[in-house]
């Protein structure tokens, strides 16, 4: 926030990401530059500490960790070599981060800057994986711009990490950036930072960013007037399936469900929602009203995750989709943990078994043990997102589970699959 | 009071399957060959057992953390 | 101390260092996950494979120091650590002063294990690979005894021990990577869902 007022612009009343100007130029006339929010003192740091202190800005990458905390731990590890800005956004049924940083990539690399410059970091990595070269060019021009413009006080760089779901796993995507090798790291002790080299890393999925931006040009008061006032502020969210008008949304943060998935248009009625991203959570008609803040689906046993909501319509199968996520997963794995690389397999071995109609009798028996036993077992999260998915489709597509186990599937396991899915699934 | 807790690297382990053998106690295969535990302290008398199996991991994925409570 | 004394045991230490040394590599190549018989429990194997190898530096120990002693030939002090500085028979007792050298490179870095990385304690432990044909052409070559019909039968057995090992070795190593590559292995999703075969992946009971 700068200390001189008839430099600063009008405090923008409303606090959004999507709408504004893509280029440079506009860029600077809208939030005004960079330089002048930091100020020529380093007050500047304190009340950017203390605004997103009170405005409560939780991590928008899957976590919800405060972004406050994140940053006085990071700042008390000492000094971070390397701020990293994760864009790789694994998830198929996501799009947020790639329409954020075509759309407003300057937001995302100046919340990277106020990061960097509080916590002395010497660079900041923007990961975009291979395969999504529009984007990485478009963030890349915005750098040009930047750079040209000596905007900037860090040198901000675009690095392309492979393609794969767990490469932007944290501890993977960091391990990659070091030696290359896109593989989680096993941590039971999350309080020791990750490093690169000898230096500690923050990290900050590229969306988290861009609300810091503007919390750190405008103040918090913006991102406090929207949502709840538990759960302050907007999130985006992508919205697919059985939808007429798929795509990234902006919603506030305690916004019911339903009412989110309605301005995707969708095209029947629906028998459940996959809210979070694949290792989500299937959530039925009777929580459609539960409102999208993590305090509220905490509470029938969901989370907002990575900013996704699938509307699964009346004439799919529940079943067979949850089957079909459990095969992309599994494939997923990063090859590491023997409970992922065997159990994630045999789990959708199960699951097909069952969308098929064609399930032994001991398979449910199987398959809850195994969901047992697979759950917290490996390095990352992956089989637990994998575990929560299944056992949320249990409970939410019982009597349709019940009926495909006594070998009378329904009549749509063999519709082709409403969710987006790579195209090609290897490892 | 110190507690002892197994704790397992599961990037490390490869299911040869000692740490069972040793302290089947506390330490059970799942389907395919790699230890469950359940986190939960281990009695004073299975720890000199634990400590074998440290030692005897060919992975060294096995490794038992120490806690003081007051 | 009469040196035919020392002469005996130098050769007879040496010959069981050897034999020890074998045993010690046959335990470790045959030390692999889920593949192992059903009355003896695997850790047994892995303390085994551990005690031998104390065993065999034991008797490594006594063969340097009496074949050092023995005033009958010159050795040296300096030749128990440095290669081809022995006056006697410099290129085989060279070859043992090799055998030793990579053989404490092994134990010290058993002994510095939790400090490095997984890796590094690996590569350094799989110069046991050369330790031991060293060994054995040491043993050969030197000449003392190796014309025995006993000492070559014991040579051969050696030989077929370890070679047999190797192979077993690398015939589970094979099949246990083709079983993690099937069960880990993505099929497409699509229409059809496909069980995964996971045959490779089972615990073999």
């Amino acid at each position: 926030m700068s200390n001189d007022v008839s430099q600063a612009p009008p405090r923008s009343a409303v606090h959004h990401l999507l709408g504004h100007p893509i280029d440079l130029a506009g860029h600077i006339d809208a939030h005004g530059p960079l330089v002048v929010a930091m100020g020529h003192h380093d007050s500047w740091q304190r009340a950017l500490a203390a605004s997103l202190e009170s405005s409560g800005l939780t991590g928008r990458g899957g976590g919800g960790f405060p972004s406050a905390a994140k940053l006085a731990m990071a700042r008390a590890h000492g000094h971070v070599g390397t701020l990293v800005v994760n864009a790789m956004e694994g998830e198929p049924a996501s799009d947020k981060d790639k329409v954020l940083l075509s759309r407003a990539p300057h937001l995302v690399l100046d919340g990277a800057q106020f990061l960097a410059a509080m916590c002395r970091a010497r660079r900041i990595v923007v990961c975009i994986p291979v395969g999504r070269d529009g984007i990485a060019a478009a963030v890349e021009h915005a750098m040009r711009e930047r750079s040209a413009a000596r905007y900037t006080r860090v040198s901000e760089l675009v690095l392309r990490p492979p393609d794969r779901f767990v490469a932007g796993e944290e501890s993977a995507l960091v391990s990659w950036i070091d030696d290359q090798r896109a593989l989680p790291v096993f941590r039971p002790d999350k309080g020791t930072p990750l490093r690169i080299g000898k230096r500690p890393v923050l990290l900050h999925n590229a969306e988290t960013l861009a609300h810091i931006a503007l919390i750190a040009r405008h103040g918090p008061e913006g991102f406090l007037a929207r949502g709840l006032v538990e759960e302050p502020g907007t999130s985006l969210v992508t919205l697919s399936g059985a939808v007429a008008q798929p795509g990234v949304v902006e919603v506030d943060r305690g916004t019911p469900l339903w009412e989110i998935a309605r301005r995707a248009t969708p095209v029947e009625p629906a028998q459940a929602l996959l809210v979070g991203g694949y290792g989500g959570n299937w959530v039925g008609p009777e929580h459609f009203d539960t409102p999208y803040a993590s305090i509220s689906l905490r509470t029938i046993g969901a989370s907002a995750g990575v900013g996704v909501i699938a509307v699964l319509g009346e004439r799919s199968c529940g079943v067979a989709e949850t089957a079909h996520i459990a095969r992309y997963l599994a494939g997923q794995s990063a090859g590491q943990c023997g409970p992922c690389v065997f159990g994630l397999p045999a789990i959708a071995d199960d699951l097909a078994l069952l969308a098929r109609g064609q399930a032994d009798r001991g398979l449910m028996a199987r398959l809850t043990r195994r969901l047992g036993e697979v759950n917290g077992r490996g390095a990352c999260r992956h089989p637990d997102g994998a575990v929560s998915l299944v056992r949320s489709a249990l409970a939410v597509f019982g009597p349709d589970v019940a009926a495909h186990n006594r070998g009378e599937p329904c009549a749509h396991w063999r519709t082709p699959s409403s969710l987006p899915f790579p195209r090609s699934m290897a490892r | 009071m110190t507690t002892v807790r197994i704790s397992i690297d599961p990037v490390a382990c490869e299911a040869y399957g000692y740490c069972a053998e040793l302290v089947p106690e506390a330490i059970v295969l799942d389907e395919w060959g790699y230890p469950m535990v359940d986190g939960a302290p281990l009695p004073a008398d299975l720890v000199a057992l634990a400590r074998r199996a440290v030692r005897d991991c060919p992975k060294r994925a096995i490794t038992l953390t120490k806690k003081s409570a007051r | 101390m009469n040196s035919t004394v020392f002469w005996y045991v130098t050769r007879a230490s040496g010959i069981v260092a050897l034999v020890l040394l074998t045993a010690t590599m046959v335990l470790g190549l045959t030390t692999t996950a889920r593949a192992r018989a059903r009355n003896w429990p695997g850790f047994a194997h892995q303390e085994l494979h551990r005690r031998i190898s104390m065993m065999s530096m034991v008797f490594l120990a006594i063969h340097i120091l009496t074949s050092i002693l023995d005033t009958y030939v010159h050795i040296g002090w300096a030749a128990i650590l440095v290669p081809f500085t022995s006056s006697y028979s410099r290129f085989w007792v060279g070859m043992g002063t090799v055998a030793v050298d990579l053989m404490a490179a092994v134990f010290v870095s058993s002994l510095l294990r939790p400090r490095m990385k997984p890796g590094t304690w690996r590569g350094i432990h799989w110069l046991a690979y050369g330790c031991w044909p060293v060994a054995l052409a040491h043993t050969f070559g030197l000449g003392t005894d190796s014309g025995e019909p006993w000492v070559i039968a014991l040579g051969v057995g050696c030989i077929l021990a370890v070679g047999g090992a190797l192979l077993w070795r690398v015939r589970v190593t094979t099949r246990r990577a083709e079983g993690l590559s099937v069960a880990s292995e993505s099929t497409p999703v699509g229409r059809h869902l496909v069980t995964s075969s996971a045959k490779g992946a089972r615990r073999e009971q």
